[in-house]
């Protein structure tokens, strides 16, 4: 069960608006779904070690450093294809802030944080 | 030009001997999806001139007299989760309405290489959530099969448009079964590849230890070649990898292993499809096949487990979407005093109920006092599914199950109720958290509409569930 208080606090935590109708019916949603879930009691888990990840890799690295492109042509076609050595930021910093609402000197604006 | 069902082959020799050209074909494509995606609403962006430069491009290979690739000059339409650079992507939201993929994702930059030719980008449930492509911001997308029923999600407008013949194939992307339930929903085929065969580069997250890019095609063969086309190591993904070489694997049907879980033939299932999946099944017996009834005794628990992981991992995800970098509130007169407000109005404003209901619910399943109870409980759980799988392939090769417990339904049947919406990926959910890779193939037909049979193998076993997918659906010829 997850009350209407309860709604409004995850709806804040979550940074989402919800209106006095929806606090109603996310309450009356979420709590069968989290009825739903209870069946998981059932299992015996104190022995089992979680999952966070299916195929089983960690900490994968590489070196920090300047990344190189390194320009090569397809075999088929004359275009020119980055083939890249290491992971590189290729993305013009223009091109992203065209995508925001506010810019101010190349920097995004926002509200007053108080 | 006549556009026929082609397939990724046929349209390859058409190119290659010159019976048509790639400008002709995508054009052909376009006009019919200018005529008929109407009725279906699998499209939310068309990228005309691109695709039609794409295939001048081709074209002008072909009059030098070199080899291309199979893939050159071949029509596709893209889930609109994936980001192709300079299209729009909105990932089936408002809050992306006018949002420019500033470049492509690592699958497109594959097949872009392969000379690929995109017509455009396909509708689906905003972000992925959602399993009758409803749930999206812009129109629910219609079954080719029948136009009052639901394409199935979230990657309907891909498995829709690829039924429809408005593409020759299809990507789309793979959470809890967003590949599969829609290619069996519309009667085409569909790959969830094994987690990290394939870069996640420049797709929209939305569970990030279970999303999964694949193909949505109309036969096991060009889903193949697509999978081949895009898999492997990317350095942009750390989680991608390089698929171990399996020797000389040739499928000998005689010698095959099948599985057959029973807690996959559930009280309350669509009788018709029972009917049709063992049916297939029987088929594949009479091939000389060893059918084996197995169980995964956690069955009934992965769609609970499911739901608590996904939204936890989403509900983070999501955390980006805050109108700052990208969107905007639309309602100007608001009055907006902090960037709090600004948050709470962008994200109201922006986001529809599935996906606020899914951040909310994940919200809570990581707070404070309720992450053991809920998440890490259910990451306890995922690895008992895990361990089920690992168990039942000591003894079989591949594993066969229903995709879904019944056909396409009706648009609007489950929307009112989202658990009786999330139980359509009863039979899917499983492989994700596993990380296994599988296919769904039509196999028949219930209630007049198209069956999907799912075969999933072992990680990274995808050449063995494609051999088989190839003998099966010759049993089983595409309705």
């Amino acid at each position: 069960m997850i009350n209407r208080k309860e709604v409004q606090r995850v709806a804040k935590l979550a940074r989402i608006g919800i209106t006095q109708k929806e606090e109603e019916k996310f309450s009356r949603e979420l709590s069968l779904i989290l009825d739903y879930v209870e069946k998981l009691k059932e299992v015996d888990i104190s022995k089992t070690p979680p999952t966070s990840h299916s195929v089983g890799i960690k900490n994968i690295t590489r070196e920090d450093s300047k990344s190189e492109k390194l320009k090569t042509e397809l075999p088929f076609m004359k275009a020119k294809v980055e083939k890249k050595t290491k992971p590189s930021l290729t993305i013009k910093n223009e091109k992203l802030l065209k995508l925001a609402p506010e810019t101010k000197n190349g920097y995004l604006k926002v509200k007053s944080i108080l | 030009m006549e556009l026929k069902d082609f397939s990724i082959k046929e349209i390859h020799q058409g190119l290659v001997n010159r019976e048509f050209s790639a400008k002709d074909l995508a054009e052909a494509y376009l006009e019919k999806i200018k005529k008929e995606d109407k009725k279906f609403q699998t499209f939310l962006t068309v990228s005309e001139d691109s695709a039609i430069n794409q295939a001048k491009g081709i074209d002008k290979i072909i009059s030098q007299g070199k080899e291309i690739p199979i893939l050159a000059g071949v029509p596709l339409a893209v889930k609109d989760n994936i980001l192709v650079e300079n299209i729009r992507c909105t990932a089936g939201s408002k809050i992306l309405e006018n949002y420019i993929a500033p470049y492509d994702a690592t699958v497109i930059k594959k097949i872009k290489a392969k000379g690929a030719v995109i017509l455009g980008k396909t509708n689906m449930d905003e972000f992925a959530m959602g399993s009758s492509t409803e749930n999206s911001g812009f129109y629910p997308t219609r079954n080719p099969c029948d136009l009052t029923r639901v394409a199935g999600g979230s990657s309907g407008g891909s498995a829709a448009a690829a039924s429809a013949n408005l593409c020759c194939y299809a990507l789309g992307s793979d959470t809890g079964g967003s590949i599969r339930l829609p290619a069996s929903f519309c009667g085409v085929v569909g790959l969830k590849p094994t987690y990290g065969a394939v870069s996640r580069y420049g797709l929209i997250s939305m569970a990030s230890s279970l999303d999964q890019i694949g193909p949505l095609t109309k036969s096991v063969g060009d889903c193949e070649i697509v999978f081949n086309a895009i898999k492997g190591r990317d350095e942009m993904d750390s989680t991608s990898l390089e698929i171990p070489k399996i020797g000389n694997w040739k499928l000998e049907i005689k010698k095959l292993c099948i599985g057959v879980p029973k807690e996959y033939f559930i009280k309350g299932m669509d009788a018709e499809t029972e009917r049709a999946v063992k049916g297939a099944i029987k088929k594949i017996e009479g091939l000389g096949a060893k059918i084996k009834e197995i169980s995964l005794p956690h069955t009934k628990y992965s769609l609970a487990a499911y739901y608590l992981v996904m939204p936890s991992e989403a509900s983070a995800n999501l955390a980006r979407y805050d109108a700052i970098r990208y969107g905007r509130i639309k309602n100007k007169k608001l009055k907006i005093k902090n960037l709090l407000d600004y948050y709470l109005i962008a994200r109201e404003e922006g986001f529809g109920p599935e996906v606020r209901r899914r951040i909310m619910l994940g919200t809570y399943a990581l707070s404070a006092g309720f992450y053991e109870a809920y998440y890490l409980r259910a990451q306890k759980v995922r690895t008992k599914i895990l361990e089920d799988f690992k168990g039942a392939f000591e003894a079989v090769d591949i594993i066969l199950t229903p995709t879904s417990p019944a056909p396409a339904f009706k648009i609007g049947e489950k929307i009112s109720n989202p658990l009786t919406m999330y139980l359509s990926d009863i039979f899917t959910v499983s492989v994700n958290l596993a990380g296994l890779p599988a296919l769904s193939l039509p196999c028949g037909k219930a209630q007049g509409l198209p069956v999907g049979l799912q075969i999933i193998g072992k990680v990274f076993e995808e050449n063995k569930i494609l051999e088989a997918g190839k003998v099966f659906e010759k049993l089983c010829p595409i309705i």
